[in-house]
């Protein structure tokens, strides 16, 4: 009988005094200091195809997973932000790197999706496609909480993206003039290895210290923050990167141009097999000069080698 | 047990895979070390111990011993992480609660080979690729704090070659799939059960083989199943000098196997159940007593010598024969372990374990000599959680049942543990 009575007091003490301490840190989520109010979680949805995602019930995937860097309160203060380089992203902000949509625009739910499978490289977030996809919709629902402009806007329109034209020296000599024509080289450098004049300089939308992106690094497996298709990099010319000073060119060139650029920032990362460094190589790495009907007045400078070609 | 995303961490050689694992990309003032300990209070209560009789009496009796107090765990010191991008290590110094360390991990890893997820190679001292992991092991006491599936030995037996629970050295070819979901291992093993210094056998191996696959079954979550093999040969018996062992003389090799399911199944983000079957098999020499010498402690295993079974040194003497009928023992168990995660911060968890003999070695020993039944529960309480350290007010108690096995009469033991403690890490 005494030890029967031990184990009851002790499992009843231990009850009362979990369920006591639970509700105390349920009070105070946060590791800072002082009583914080709770998240309130918002009735959001996601919809990616015929997938339903809930704020609700990414409630404990979000504390577990996400809140050490992005704060239980989405702000991108959590526990892990100091450490971090990039920062962690802003919910309350509701400003993504990665859309479909135009800049200035609330990303679509499959946007936000595909970033939380794809991971973010040069970051530290990682992969999360070891979720479920009920998952990953849910935690989309739930980074809807935390700005009220997803309950007065809607996502914006996912832009058009042409077929892609044959790769060929013209293109890749027209993507380069536009390189040069559109100050590409003044962050990524005339190489595309993020050592731009403007490069130290350059601070995202929260004054963070941000580089450009480095073409060069990497072979095969190099990867690009929006995806590592062709088509995500035709992307992120036609909408930015919200929240960094990568602008959007939407409304400066045309869908072939933004090809050809394509096709020329490939040749950038030179380490990488792809079409692209293919007709570059059968040209023995030589890009031809492009004429240009209406040259830009930008000039380069003048230490300004062109950029690939093998040099 | 990881979750998935464990899992995958711990596949990719601990990288985030971002490009930003190499040290480099670390603040310089992080050092990957985690010191682990666990101050406790337990009540120990085992049945049937042999003790020396009161004076009145001659001879020794069987009684209960039962004992509480505040006691100390081990203290675990792990250091880990990336050396460069697909290089990593483990190191794993451990203690026992008198602070006399040995190594328990110690492996460098390299990952991605060729650029490719199905290809990483981990060489060292590591725990075997168990899907639910001891190390772990979300229980405490001296019963439930392991899995007795994977340590079991038959009433007799001396083969420790095979303990799935313990940290063994060799080389482990590993893949998976991008996302994790399908993934394999196989390691070649040196049959010593972990021990450093070749004390056993100069030329025995065996190896352990295990894949799995999961599937995204929508809201219940990620369901994972899969299988193990654990199989080779170790030594049954050694060189002598003056009737002393010779350390790393081992001979007479000998077979065993281990091998089993493992599923682990969602039911939504609260609910989960891990289970684990496992059929064992030692050879006949093995079943006799013959095997560990080293940590045997009669020293004596059965013989056929002349005609007659006795029991002798184990050092199969010349003319030593197995007596005649010695089968191979062989059983089957399973291992039900359900967790209610009420929050990230408090964990309810219950185990159920039982073993049965399906073979004695020894003919005409009662079939259920060893057959081994325990519960487990408890939870565990995280009053907060940060990626820097960790902290649980772990509750549990456990019931050990083993037929047959007291010292003296040969009945039942009932074993119980209640335990309370701070686990905590930094």
């Amino acid at each position: 009988m005494r030890f029967i009575g031990a184990i009851l007091f002790t499992a009843i003490l231990g009850l009362i005094i979990t369920t006591g301490l639970t509700v105390r840190a349920f009070a105070q989520d946060a590791p800072d200091v002082g009583p914080k109010p709770p998240v309130v979680i918002k009735p959001m949805e996601s919809h990616i195809g015929n997938v339903t995602g809930h704020a609700e019930a990414a409630k404990s995937d979000f504390r577990r997973y996400c809140a050490g860097c992005h704060g239980d309160f989405g702000d991108g203060n959590g526990e892990n932000a100091v450490w971090l380089d990039p920062k962690p992203r802003d919910f309350t902000l509701a400003a993504f790197k990665c859309r479909s949509t135009l800049t200035g625009t609330l990303p679509t739910d499959e946007d936000l999706f595909n970033t939380i499978a794809r991971g973010l490289t040069n970051s530290n977030m990682p992969v999360w496609n070891t979720f479920t996809k009920q998952q990953r919709a849910d935690l989309v629902a739930y980074i809807k909480i935390f700005s009220p402009r997803w309950e007065h806007e809607k996502a914006g329109t996912p832009i058009t993206i042409p077929a892609e034209p044959p790769v060929t020296m013209d293109s890749i000599a027209h993507g380069k003039a536009l390189f040069t024509k559109l100050e590409c080289w003044k962050c990524h450098g005339t190489h595309g290895e993020g050592d731009g004049p403007s490069a130290s300089t350059l601070t995202d939308s929260k004054d963070n210290p941000i580089r450009p992106y480095n073409f060069a690094l990497g072979k095969n497996d190099s990867r690009f923050k929006c995806g590592n298709t062709n088509q995500d990099i035709y992307k992120i010319f036609m909408t930015g990167v919200d929240g960094t000073p990568m602008p959007s060119f939407a409304d400066v060139i045309q869908p072939n141009d933004a090809w050809d650029l394509v096709h020329f920032l490939r040749t950038l990362q030179v380490n990488r097999h792809g079409k692209e460094n293919e007709v570059l190589s059968a040209a023995h790495g030589v890009i031809p000069p492009y004429v240009d009907k209406n040259p830009s007045p930008a000039a380069a400078p003048a230490d300004n080698k062109a950029p690939g070609g093998g040099q | 047990m990881l979750n998935y995303f464990g899992q995958k961490f711990k596949d990719n050689g601990y990288q985030l895979m971002n490009d930003r694992d190499a040290p480099i990309w670390q603040n310089p003032g992080y050092w990957p070390v985690t010191f682990r300990i666990t101050p406790i209070w337990h009540r120990v209560s085992q049945g049937k111990v042999a003790v020396d009789s009161t004076a009145s009496e001659s001879g020794q009796v069987e009684q209960r011993i039962t004992s509480s107090g505040f006691d100390l765990s081990g203290l675990d010191f792990h250091t880990g992480g990336t050396l460069e991008k697909n290089f990593s290590f483990y190191v794993l110094p451990s203690s026992d609660p008198t602070a006399s360390f040995h190594f328990e991990t110690v492996m460098g890893r390299l990952d991605n080979i060729a650029g490719s997820p199905w290809l990483n190679v981990k060489f060292g001292k590591f725990e075997l690729d168990n899907l639910l992991s001891e190390k772990r092991i979300l229980t405490l006491t001296g019963n439930g704090g392991i899995y007795q599936l994977y340590h079991f030995m038959p009433v007799g037996d001396g083969n420790p070659f095979a303990q799935m629970g313990d940290n063994q050295l060799g080389v482990e070819v590993m893949g998976h799939s991008y996302n994790d979901r399908t993934r394999y291992s196989v390691a070649l093993l040196s049959s010593n059960d972990g021990q450093v210094g070749l004390p056993y056998g100069a030329e025995s191996y065996s190896t352990f083989i295990t894949a799995s696959q999961a599937f995204d079954a929508g809201k219940l979550g990620v369901q994972r199943l899969g299988f193990y093999v654990f199989a080779g040969q170790a030594p049954t018996t050694w060189l002598t000098n003056l009737g002393a062992p010779i350390g790393g003389s081992g001979t007479g090799n000998q077979g065993f196997s281990r091998e089993g399911f493992v599923g682990q199944f969602y039911f939504g983000q609260h609910f989960d159940v891990q289970v684990v079957t496992q059929h064992g098999s030692d050879s006949a020499w093995f079943g006799q007593g013959y095997g560990d010498l080293i940590d045997n402690p009669t020293g004596l295993c059965n013989a056929y010598v002349d005609g007659t079974v006795v029991q002798q040194p184990c050092n199969n003497t010349p003319g030593t024969q197995l007596v005649p009928g010695s089968r191979n023992p062989t059983w089957n168990g399973v291992l039900i372990e359900p967790h209610y995660v009420y929050s990230p911060q408090l964990i309810f968890l219950a185990r159920y374990e039982t073993i049965k003999m399906s073979q004695q070695s020894t003919p005409g020993t009662r079939s259920d000599l060893g057959n081994i039944t325990t519960y487990t529960i408890g939870y565990r309480y995280n009053p907060f959680m940060t990626s820097r350290a960790g902290f649980a007010w772990h509750n549990e108690f456990n019931l050990f049942h083993q037929v047959g096995t007291s010292p003296l009469s040969g009945t039942n033991i009932n074993t119980s543990e209640l335990l309370t403690g701070f686990d905590f890490d930094f």
